[in-house]
């Protein structure tokens, strides 16, 4: 195995030499072959190899003998996944570049397609959440009567599917579809109630600290600095864990004290952010041009500083929200955030990691816990690619 | 011009600069001929790509710039063409740079000297003891403090000029025969440019190197260069013998820029004694914190004229500045407006009072709100404090855009990022005028604005001052600025006055031993100028040196 | 070096406050449990032993601040109280096996998730560090915009999809790593080292991407640095500018890059533990969470902020220690 590796380690190097000297011959040894240095030479070989792996791997995965076709099948899946997304992505955006107003129209165009295909699965998220008891066949927490429990996802009655269920159904017997659908409303629309709070929070705080300084500014810093310094999954934790005493006691649901404990504990990043973004406006001459006006507070914050810290405040915002979003579906995955009967991603990966075990004999059966706990991936890494997009173009208006 | 090779013969160069994936022209096709021993000088407004003209002449181009056209040769080798080892060759050793800011270029990792030594030892020119022993040597002819020992120090631990000096003894430790100098005095103040001035024009002589000497400063160009060569937005204007150019340019252009120090204004008639200031400093002391910065500043400032304030970073004219305005409330004497005492906080300041009070600053991007269309920037200010609203409001704004001599249609909806720098300091004025002041702070106006641009301002001020008979406090390092604009000059030096009076005094023998300094320190745009000042002053009694035997 | 040194007395201080603090917080927190919650914890069920022991143990009676200092106290002597599932399987069973103290559950499975840690730094920091170099040299190639929609894709995934990708194709597909991790005391290292393959990779695909990405602006940052150009302008070879006058500048912010991630490693370690029922820390906190094990979550709570408190100030105080301003003052 090692011996292997290393052949093949070594067999690629001596094809890098081959490429780089192939290329100074065609080229008649232009700057671009001559310059270049071994290692750019074996990276080459090296992207070359891996996208030929990757070609002959989706061939395996589509061979006729089952045993291979089943190893390969996630992989082929992942590819024809990457492929269809790409395409989707790249359609959008000639969507985008040629329909809407001319501020969409002038965006779009200098969109790479990353955030583009963000873009679309926040849409399509969007819709999901929006719409779920219109578009899932049953509701979340119904269990439909005469249907078997842990029916295979895929639809195919000779691999224990069932065409009604073309995702399956859970361990009681309810649609794993419905559940995914719904699973929309409830995980990213508690994770967005919970991303808004703490804005509200620390936001607020933030410019009130930057804009006024001082004690206010003194104890508000001191107190953030104190609560940052334990490591949030594990001071959410610790809180939930007094919240579900608390909790029936006061018959309020867990689920809204862990929005609120969440909340606060993120409300401190955002402290820190608007505090530093306000500051750097406030040292503004226009900010101080406003102060010797004689304007009072009001006019400051909402004139003044809060239209020029948008930006950066936007792109927190996905941030903060990838953030939330993956400590409940954490939460959750640890039996403590959003509780049953209410559908969510991280519970049902929970309940349904099980069946990664069967992917040698039956890969359909492991599907199930991996499409939530990839649902739970894509609107994050959505959302990631539509900040780092953002980010990216405001530092570039900079230089 | 003899027959051999030039040095560097660039031909039709043009270079492009990428901004969101499209590429735009910096250069636009620009020759450029440099014999052995020649000193070009390369001057041009910001923005006219000389610094990128510069790294190209060493076959260089930064992120994000290429060169799309043209031929650059170096000694007869084509730099574009050869292969980077070549370059690596050349760079360093036979073509040397120097940098705007020293201080940024040192690696503040490692001592001066170690960065000195590194060319010369991986060129293989000296060996490491060789070129610390003629490093010392360096230093001494660039007349640096303690040459035997300052280059054991780190970067930080030197000042701005010294490490300006120490940067070109680096250019120069493997002898090249071409330095780049790119804007090596724009960031030090005007006594301490002198004397970097001096010792480069010294070191360049004595090893008889070419180089190609970047800046904005005219004065300064005429001091350092045999040939000028004039850019404008990529294009060269015309290229000339410095003392050709000097006394005949050809270009429009070319004579624009001289025409721009000519600009003076009319002297006032003397201030009657026992009339009221409009503005009263009397007896200022301020600090930062528990240091001090301000000891005993006190001057007048009579309706309709202006006092320029006159001193190097660091002499306390802006904190003069924010005590006026109540942002620093002195801790001693106070603050007069029309002979009542104005209260030292701008919180405790009545609307009048600080409607009376206006600012301009220095740095118009930072100082109008980016989110804010130039109508909302102006009508603001009439609104909060002359209540006006709607139809009256917006009659108001048009009336004060046109005052600043910007066509209101035109310009009221657009944003400050849609506008040019002179614009951009046009609005600053009129959200100053929009409210109706007596008294306005012009602090460093014209210092981030190009030549052509800042005259412009300065005689819309000018203008404004003899309409309206407003008041101007005017802050500036720039004495060709305050020669142009001032009635009266306050010198300041280290948080103190010291010395005051009418412009025609001051600007007249004798002074304070600091003002003549100050004075003598800037550059004319006589080319004899720095020769005549030397032989007058002789190489100790100028910049720091002078400074700190005061 | 003498202001230096008081920079990092002060920082150490302010360390030491920061987790007094922290203690503070965290005892409070678990004050505010509403009535006898240890009747409540245990359930009706409880002997009035177990109730009573408890009830001693924490000292009920006593003002909360009393109560505060004897904790406090006792962490400080390592002892961190009586485990409430244990204690009360001891007053079931009769038997008292001396495993009832916190500090001894805690002991072993800190040792396990410190090994876990290791084998996750081991791997994670220097593949980070080569490949946020490479990506910052090779910068708007294919290469960087692959590492950077690859590490973008792999810091959005929650720890627990990673982990189940990983389950699939090397445990499941190719059974190359067994995918639990049921180590014990007195495994040979080899065995240890194989099944803790599994969820160190997990962890180190998540610390290596926040790496990886923090190491890359860092020397992007640097490059564009005009000694950089200096550097290159003096012409000095790639590897010589690298090495001589981009590294030493560049060790502040990755040093700082590797501790916050460290830092970072010890929440992720919490699901990763849980889905690999690898028997550290993260493990029996959860369990202790759920089964409302006060005196067990109070102390791993301490531990894990101590850490996390204990990494950051390291990195403060070794980027202080790089910086040439700060160790050859004026």
């Amino acid at each position: 195995m090692i011996i292997w590796i290393l052949a093949t380690l070594v067999g690629m190097g001596a094809l890098a030499w081959g490429f780089r000297f192939a290329g100074q011959a065609a080229t008649g040894n232009a700057p671009k072959f001559r310059d270049m240095p071994f290692g750019v030479a074996y990276g080459y070989v090296l992207g070359a190899v891996v996208l030929l792996w990757l070609g002959w791997a989706y061939l395996q995965g589509r061979s006729a003998d089952p045993l291979v076709a089943n190893k390969f099948f996630f992989l082929r899946i992942a590819i024809e996944g990457f492929i269809i997304f790409a395409i989707a992505a790249w359609l959008f955006r000639i969507l985008g570049r040629s329909v809407g107003t001319a501020w969409t129209k002038k965006m779009f165009r200098s969109m790479p397609l990353t955030a583009s295909f963000g873009i679309l699965t926040i849409l399509i998220y969007a819709i999901l959440a929006i719409f779920a008891p219109a578009i899932a066949p049953y509701g979340q927490e119904q269990i439909i009567p005469g249907v078997a429990a842990n029916i295979t996802p895929g639809g195919d009655p000779a691999l224990g599917g069932s065409p009604d269920f073309p995702l399956g159904t859970d361990q009681i017997g309810r649609d794993i579809l419905s559940r995914l659908i719904y699973g929309a409303q409830n995980t990213v629309g508690i994770a967005f109630a919970t991303t808004l709070l703490a804005f509200l929070l620390g936001g607020t705080f933030g410019f009130l600290a930057a804009t006024l300084g001082g004690w206010l500014d003194q104890v508000l810093s001191r107190l953030v600095d104190v609560l940052m310094a334990i490591p949030s999954l594990i001071f959410a934790l610790l809180l939930m864990t007094i919240a579900s005493v608390w909790a029936p006691e006061l018959g309020i649901p867990l689920t809204v004290f862990m929005v609120l404990i969440i909340a606060v504990i993120d409300s401190t990043r955002v402290y820190r952010l608007a505090r530093a973004v306000g500051q750097n406006i406030v040292v503004m001459d226009y900010i101080e041009a406003a102060k010797l006006r004689g304007e009072g507070l009001g006019y400051l914050v909402f004139k003044e500083i809060l239209p020029n810290a948008t930006a950066p405040l936007l792109a927190e915002f996905g941030l903060r929200f990838c953030f939330v979003f993956l400590t409940i579906a954490a939460l959750s995955f640890l039996g403590v955030g959003i509780q049953p009967p209410l559908a969510d991603w991280g519970t049902m990966v929970r309940d349904l990691g099980g069946f990664v075990n069967y992917a040698q004999f039956a890969p359909m059966a492991a599907t199930a816990p991996l499409l939530a706990a990839g649902a739970i991936a894509l609107l994050t890494v959505a959302v990631n690619f539509v900040v780092d997009w953002m980010l990216h173009k405001s530092s570039g208006l900079k230089e | 011009m003899s027959d051999e090779t030039p040095l560097v013969k660039m031909r039709g160069v043009k270079l492009e600069g990428r901004s969101d994936e499209t590429w735009n022209l910096i250069i636009n096709g620009v020759d450029l001929t440099l014999a052995r021993g020649e000193v070009l000088g390369l001057i041009g407004e910001s923005g006219a790509g000389k610094s990128t003209l510069g790294l190209a002449a060493m076959g260089y181009t930064r992120d994000g710039v290429r060169i799309s056209e043209g031929t650059v040769e170096f000694d007869g080798i084509d730099l574009l063409t050869a292969s980077a080892a070549t370059k690596r060759e050349l760079l360093g050793k036979r073509i040397a740079y120097v940098a705007q800011s020293a201080a940024a270029s040192f690696n503040p990792a490692h001592k001066l000297m170690d960065q000195h030594v590194e060319g010369p030892v991986q060129h293989g020119v000296m060996g490491r003891g060789e070129s610390e022993a003629d490093g010392i040597e360096l230093y001494r002819k660039l007349r640096l403090p303690n040459p035997e020992e300052i280059g054991f120090r780190y970067p930080h631990q030197v000042s701005g000029g010294q490490l300006q000096r120490a940067m070109t003894a680096m250019a120069m430790s493997c002898r090249p025969d071409l330095i780049i100098f790119d804007e090596p005095t724009t960031a030090l103040d005007v006594t301490t440019q002198i004397e970097v001035l001096a010792s480069i024009r010294d070191i360049v002589e004595q090893f008889n190197t070419a180089a190609i000497y970047i800046t904005h400063d005219l004065a300064v160009v005429a001091q350092m260069a045999d040939r000028i060569k004039v850019l404008l937005k990529g294009d060269e204007v015309e290229t000339a013998d410095t003392r050709t150019m000097l006394a005949a340019p050809t270009q429009d252009y070319t004579k624009s820029l001289w025409a721009v120090r000519s600009f003076e204004r009319p002297r006032k008639p003397d201030v009657i004694t026992g009339s009221t200031p409009v503005v009263s400093v009397q007896n200022v002391d301020a600090a930062y914190g528990k240091v001090p910065v301000l000891y005993d500043v006190s001057f007048d400032m009579h309706a309709g004229r202006t006092v320029a304030v006159v001193g190097e970073s660091g002499s306390g004219k802006s904190t003069t500045a924010r005590c006026i305005t109540g942002l620093l409330p002195p801790t001693a004497g106070q603050i007069m407006l029309d002979g009542e005492v104005l209260p030292p906080d701008y919180r405790k300041r009545s609307k009048d009072q600080l409607r009376q009070v206006q600012m301009i600053y220095q740095m118009a991007d930072t100082a109008l709100n980016p989110r804010m269309s130039i109508g909302q920037i102006i009508a603001r200010p009439v609104q909060f404090y002359l209540g006006l609203t709607g139809g009256a409001k917006r009659k108001r704004v048009d009336a004060l855009l046109e005052q600043i001599e910007l066509e209101p249609t035109e310009y009221y909806n657009r944003l400050p990022s849609e506008l040019s720098g002179g614009q951009k300091q046009r609005i600053g004025i009129a959200r100053a005028l929009a409210a109706e002041p007596k008294f306005i702070i012009c602090d460093e106006v014209t210092s981030a604005l190009d030549q052509l641009v800042a005259e412009g301002i300065l005689r819309l001020l000018a203008k404004l001052q003899d309409d309206l008979s407003l008041t101007y406090m005017f802050i500036t390092h720039d004495l060709a600025t305050v020669k142009a604009i001032s009635d009266e000059v306050v010198v300041m030096k280290d948080g103190r006055v010291v010395e005051q009076g009418p412009k025609d005094d001051m600007f007249k023998p004798p002074h304070h031993a600091y003002t003549d300094l100050l004075l003598s320190s800037v550059p004319e745009m006589d080319p004899d100028w720095l020769t005549n000042l030397l032989a007058e002053r002789g190489v100790d009694n100028i910049g720091d040196a002078a400074v700190d035997k005061m | 070096m003498g202001n230096v040194l008081t920079i990092i007395l002060q920082r150490l201080l302010l360390g030491v406050l920061t987790l007094l603090i922290v203690s503070v917080v965290i005892f409070t927190a678990v004050n505010l449990l509403p009535g006898d919650f240890a009747q409540n914890i245990l359930g009706q069920g409880a002997t009035p032993d177990a109730v009573a022991s408890i009830r001693r143990d924490l000292g009920l009676d006593q003002p909360p601040i009393t109560r505060y200092f004897d904790w406090l106290g006792g962490v400080l002597r390592g002892d961190l109280g009586t485990s409430f599932a244990q204690a009360n399987f001891a007053s079931f069973t009769g038997t008292d096996s001396g495993a009832t103290t916190v500090a001894a559950q805690i002991a072993p499975r800190f040792a396990n998730t410190m090994f876990l840690a290791m084998v996750t730094a081991a791997i994670a920091v220097p593949f980070s560090i080569i490949l946020g170099i490479l990506a910052a040299l090779y910068r708007n190639t294919v290469f960087d915009r692959a590492t950077n929609i690859f590490t973008l894709s792999s810091i959005s995934s929650p720890e627990f999809f990673l982990a189940y990708i990983l389950i699939l194709f090397l445990a499941v597909l190719n059974p190359i790593f067994p995918s639990l991790s049921n180590i014990f005391e007195g495994m040979a290292f080899s065995e240890r080292l194989e099944k803790s393959m599994l969820p160190a990779l997990t962890l180190t695909l998540v610390v290596t991407a926040h790496m990886m990405r923090m190491t890359r602006a860092a020397i992007i940052n640097l490059l564009a640095s005009p000694y950089i150009e200096m550097a290159r302008l003096k012409g000095l070879s790639p590897m010589r500018v690298i090495v001589k006058h981009a590294l030493p500048n560049a060790l502040a912010p990755i040093i700082n890059v590797i501790a916050l991630n460290l830092a970072y490693l010890i929440t992720g370690v919490v699901v990763v533990e849980v889905v690999f029922v690898y028997p550290g820390i993260g493990q029996l906190f959860v369990d202790s969470v759920k089964i409302r094990d006060i005196p067990v979550v109070q102390a791993c709570c301490l531990i894990f902020a101590a850490a996390y408190i204990l990494l950051n100030l390291t990195a403060d105080i070794l980027s202080i220690l790089s910086n040439p301003r700060l160790r050859h003052p004026k």
